[in-house]
């Protein structure tokens, strides 16, 4: 069997060993799945275990470690899909599930494993169990230096909660097209969130951030008290904020999280499913200009120990870096196996799953806007009158309509080109197929966000990683509270 | 108590053998609870059989205490093996981690050692042939009116669970609940290359009270067809009326804000409100957890709590938390049974509810609401700014459907702004009511 060996021993003692599984199990597996009316079959396994650890006012408590483990497999049959899946990683059970999947066609038919090395894509993180990585008090004295740096930084703070949380997950798959795969998957993230009080007004602030590595290079990158600092700092400033204003008008966005625009925009849109079956407000706009000339927007799974980066997805392609907009031109979309062999293309490695009780669909990994040419502070320096917000909660898409919303959670007006006073969060709104035509200047400053991103579509919640330079938009609607906008 | 088959038996087995091997491991106290499903899911696109899933899904968690440590661990893999090195791991976390003088088991005498049968277990022998029928049915339905140009399919599931929960105070429950749902989505054409989509989705613990597939089909197409033509509006501070299926969100906000952990971490609107008028005068809030075959009933919370009926809003004001035995001592108070949530909680009114009719006359001229999008609220002050969709009446009549804009307030004004309640309340979730009219809001748009 392909692969190299650090996946291989992880595979063989989380995946196969403990249920007596061999690849024959996998290909007899694969064989009843796959029966002669079907196009195709799939088997994946997964190992995954997840720990927590949360401090809230001082006290470290609400530990949890978790264990998840099973196997989804899947028939195709055009447009037809069947799916099942078992907690138990046993021949049996994969069987049954093979079984249960192929209910859409009947009969079997022989598949084959390769039997030769293929290469494996490209790592993109090393394979370290981030869950073994510190001792459980180093991981208490990390969340105190949290606590204690955001307690330091103000009086006027009065809550602290940080959150530490680890995946470590082996993953299998093993198709008749002949992928067999594996890979493996560490995952790790610090938030803060800070409450601040003054004269009876309370504020929020929080931060966060991380990858795919281990809780080391946290620390390493003085992430407890750059997040600490970070989330106090928004915190006292929106206790300084006032009402936002309420209509469209300029917004210029920060670089990094508010690329957040781009996910819901249009990267949701260009997603193969809803592309095949048309109810996308993108459909037909392949070749067309969809922004201005300056834009230019790709997913790229390949970066190196982002949240959003995988060597694979979860039908065992290559992740790649697809062109989505090229200079305002629309010219990718996103695809998984399904929607490619329907769409008569090729897969670009955006089938991704939430876990083995999930069927794959097409989704994107890290989506940016890369960067143009004009500096931050040229662009709020051309702006009379607008907001400008670098801080967001996140949005949700209606794909069919093309409105999009995201929610700022740092947000100042901009006044005369410059910055006037903070301003309370919003909901901003806009039309994904026009909005980047209204892009009229774009920064120098690309950064990608610092690994917070979780995006949900049909109940599934997989880590996505988002970027931007600064950006203007001349007109976009601010759900603010005041009308006179002045 | 619930009639038991042999599986629940071993369940509980399970359960008991966890809290054991906890004692073994020097825990002063152990919960432990066990989850087990089986279901089917049959979607259909265009007329076609799409997919067909089986669904199973097991998983045990179980909290050790070391005096007032704690440490929670879970698996979906229930071997012998792998429930030892769970529950050792639950304990290896309760040792490392420090102590919290709240921490600990419920008060005994507020467990449910005995306790209802709710008739929440509705199990449906279908196969996958007559879930495709039913979904062929509702596709159809939703796709004779000409402007539904294309669909994302309709969807048949059935699932059946059961529940078992143990701690080491002798507390021991069961129960199995079934559901039942059938929803479509379908797309709407005006012609010029505007396109709009909506749903329908009904579900219920009885398959015999989930809407017939027919009627489900044909409110999604209504619900799409109807936002054909929505254009943006001026900017504009109007009244605005919430139709009861996004109403619904406003009772979870107060939820939320209402809740234990919201309440000791001071991240609440709400915080020092009770007693205090929050809600219009005439607004009650009831929450009936024990309604035999509710959407949400339960006769225990996630701790063994026994559930209660109980008024949390009466003419306004507020009355009652939130609280799971943690908060309720951080509090100095007492669980009310909502571990793990609210449990069909109602909003009533003391004048008499509206019709749809009397409810756009009383709005007048202003907003009508039917979706909202995004997370623009914020729990702690109470800010609210959120994405919308709907229709702008006005002299009590529809005059075009809206979109591409938003609306802002806060939310205790909100809520003490309420001036009518519609009489028809969606009843397919935890949190239950009629529409909303709130007096005014900041509508931005163009």
């Amino acid at each position: 069997m392909p692969n190299e060996p650090v996946t291989d021993g992880a595979v063989r003692r989380y995946l196969l060993d403990p249920g007596e599984l061999t690849p024959q199990t996998l290909e007899q597996t694969l064989s009843h799945a796959w029966s002669r009316a079907c196009d195709y079959a799939d088997v994946y396994l997964q190992h995954s275990q997840h720990e927590s650890l949360m401090i809230e006012d001082g006290v470290v408590k609400d530990a949890a470690f978790t264990l998840e483990q099973g196997a989804g497999v899947r028939a195709a049959l055009g447009e037809k899909t069947g799916f099942a899946y078992s907690e138990e990683l046993s021949p049996g059970q994969l069987l049954e599930a093979a079984r249960a999947a192929r209910s859409i066609a009947h009969g079997d038919r022989q598949a084959r494993l390769p039997q030769s090395s293929s290469t494996p894509p490209p790592a993109v993180c090393a394979y370290d169990n981030p869950l073994q990585e510190l001792d459980m008090e180093r991981k208490i004295a990390l969340l105190r230096e949290v606590d204690e740096t955001a307690r330091s930084l103000s009086g006027e703070v009065k809550k602290v909660t940080a959150t530490l949380a680890s995946t470590y997950e082996v993953v299998l798959v093993a198709s008749t097209e002949g992928v067999y795969q594996t890979d493996i998957r560490p995952l790790v993230r610090l938030s803060v969130s800070v409450i601040a009080e003054r004269d009876g007004r309370r504020e929020v602030g929080g931060y966060g951030g991380g990858g795919r590595y281990g809780y080391s290079r946290l620390l390493e990158a003085g992430a407890p008290a750059r997040f600490a600092e970070e989330a106090v700092r928004v915190a006292l400033l929106n206790l300084d904020s006032q009402e936002a204003p309420a209509g469209a008008m300029t917004v210029v966005l920060g670089s990094g999280w508010p690329g957040v625009l781009l996910h819901e925009a249009i990267g949701h849109g260009l997603e193969g499913d809803a592309i095949r079956k048309g109810t996308s407000a993108f459909t037909h706009l392949m070749g067309q200009r969809v922004a201005s000339p300056e834009v230019t927007v790709v997913d790229n799974g390949t970066l190196p120990d982002r949240r959003g980066s995988l060597r694979m997805d979860d039908e065992g392609t290559p992740t790649q870096n697809t062109v989505l907009i090229e200079d305002g031109i629309l010219r990718g979309f996103l695809y998984d196996r399904l929607n490619a062999r329907l769409s008569k293309t090729e897969s670009t490695g955006n089938g991704r799953r939430e876990s083995y009780a999930h069927q794959p669909m097409p989704r994107m990994t890290n989506t940016y806007m890369q960067a143009g040419t004009h500096s931050p502070e040229e662009i709020l320096a051309s702006v009379d009158h607008g907001l400008y917000a670098v801080g967001f909660n996140g949005g949700q898409v209606d794909i069919t309509s093309g409105k999009f919303v995201f929610s700022a959670s740092e947000a100042y007006l901009i006044k005369n080109g410059k910055i006037a006073h903070p301003v309370k969060g919003a909901t901003l709104i806009g039309d994904g197929p026009s909005v980047l035509r209204r892009v009229s200047m774009v920064g120098d400053d690309l950064e990608l966000d610092e690994g917070v991103g979780t995006c949900g579509k049909d109940g599934q919640q997989v880590p996505v990683g988002v970027g931007q330079p600064t950006l203007r938009v001349d007109e976009l609607t601010v759900g603010g509270t005041r009308m006179d906008g002045g | 108590m619930v009639a038991e088959s042999a599986p629940a038996q071993a369940l509980r087995a399970c359960v008991q053998q966890a809290l054991h091997q906890a004692r073994q491991q020097g825990a002063t106290a152990a919960a432990a609870s066990l989850e087990r499903g089986e279901g089917l899911t049959v979607a259909v696109r265009l007329g076609e059989l799409e997919t067909v899933e089986r669904e199973q899904d097991q998983g045990l968690s179980i909290t050790a205490y070391f005096g007032q440590r704690r440490g929670t661990a879970s698996s979906t893999d229930l071997r012998e093996d792998s429930v030892a090195r769970t529950v050792e791991a639950a304990c290896q976390i309760a040792r490392s981690t420090e102590e919290d003088p709240c921490n600990g088991l419920p008060d005994e005498e507020r467990l449910a050692f005995e306790y209802p049968e709710l008739e929440l277990h509705h199990p449906r022998d279908l196969d996958s042939d007559e879930a495709t029928r039913l979904a062929l049915q509702c596709e159809d339905a939703a796709r004779t009116d000409s402007r539904i140009v294309n669909s994302e399919g309709a969807e048949v599931r059935r699932y059946d669970g059961v529940r078992v929960l143990g701690n080491s105070l002798g507390f021991m429950g069961a129960y199995r609940r079934s559901s039942h749902d059938l929803s479509c989505c379908v797309v709407a054409s005006d012609g010029n290359g505007a396109q709009e989509r909506d749903y329908w989705h009904s579900t219920h613990c009885d398959w015999r009270k989930v809407q017939d597939p027919e009627t489900v089909g044909r409110i999604a197409a209504e619900r799409t067809v109807r936002r054909l033509g929505a254009r943006s509006l001026s900017s504009c501070v109007a009244p605005v009326l919430f139709e009861a299926t996004v109403a619904r969100s406003l009772l979870g906000h107060f939820v939320g804000a209402a809740s234990g952990r919201a309440l000791y971490h001071e991240a609440s609107f709400l915080l020092g409100r009770k007693d205090e008028q929050v809600w219009a005068e005439d607004i009650r809030l009831i929450e009936r957890p024990r309604e035999v075959g509710g959407v949400a009933s339960a006769p225990f919370d996630a701790e063994g709590v026994e559930t209660q009926e109980r008024v949390v809003v009466d003419g306004g004001v507020l009355r009652g938390w939130f609280l799971g035995s943690y908060s309720a001592r951080r509090l100095g108070l007492t669980s009310t049974g909502n571990a793990g949530g609210v449990r069909n909680l109602s909003l009533e009114t003391q004048t008499p509810a509206l019709s749809w009719e009397e409810l756009l006359q009383r709005l007048g001229r202003g907003l009508v609401v039917t979706e909202l999008m995004g997370q623009g609220v914020n729990q702690v002050t109470g800010d609210y700014s959120r994405g919308a969709a709907g229709f702008w009446v006005e002299d009590g009549a529809v005059a075009h459907p809206v979109h591409e804009i938003t609306i802002a307030g806060s939310l205790p004004d909100m809520y003490r702004g309420i001036v009518a309640v519609g009489a028809e309340p969606d009843r397919r979730g935890s949190l239950q009511t009629g529409a909303l009219l709130v007096d005014r809001m900041q509508i931005a748009g163009v």
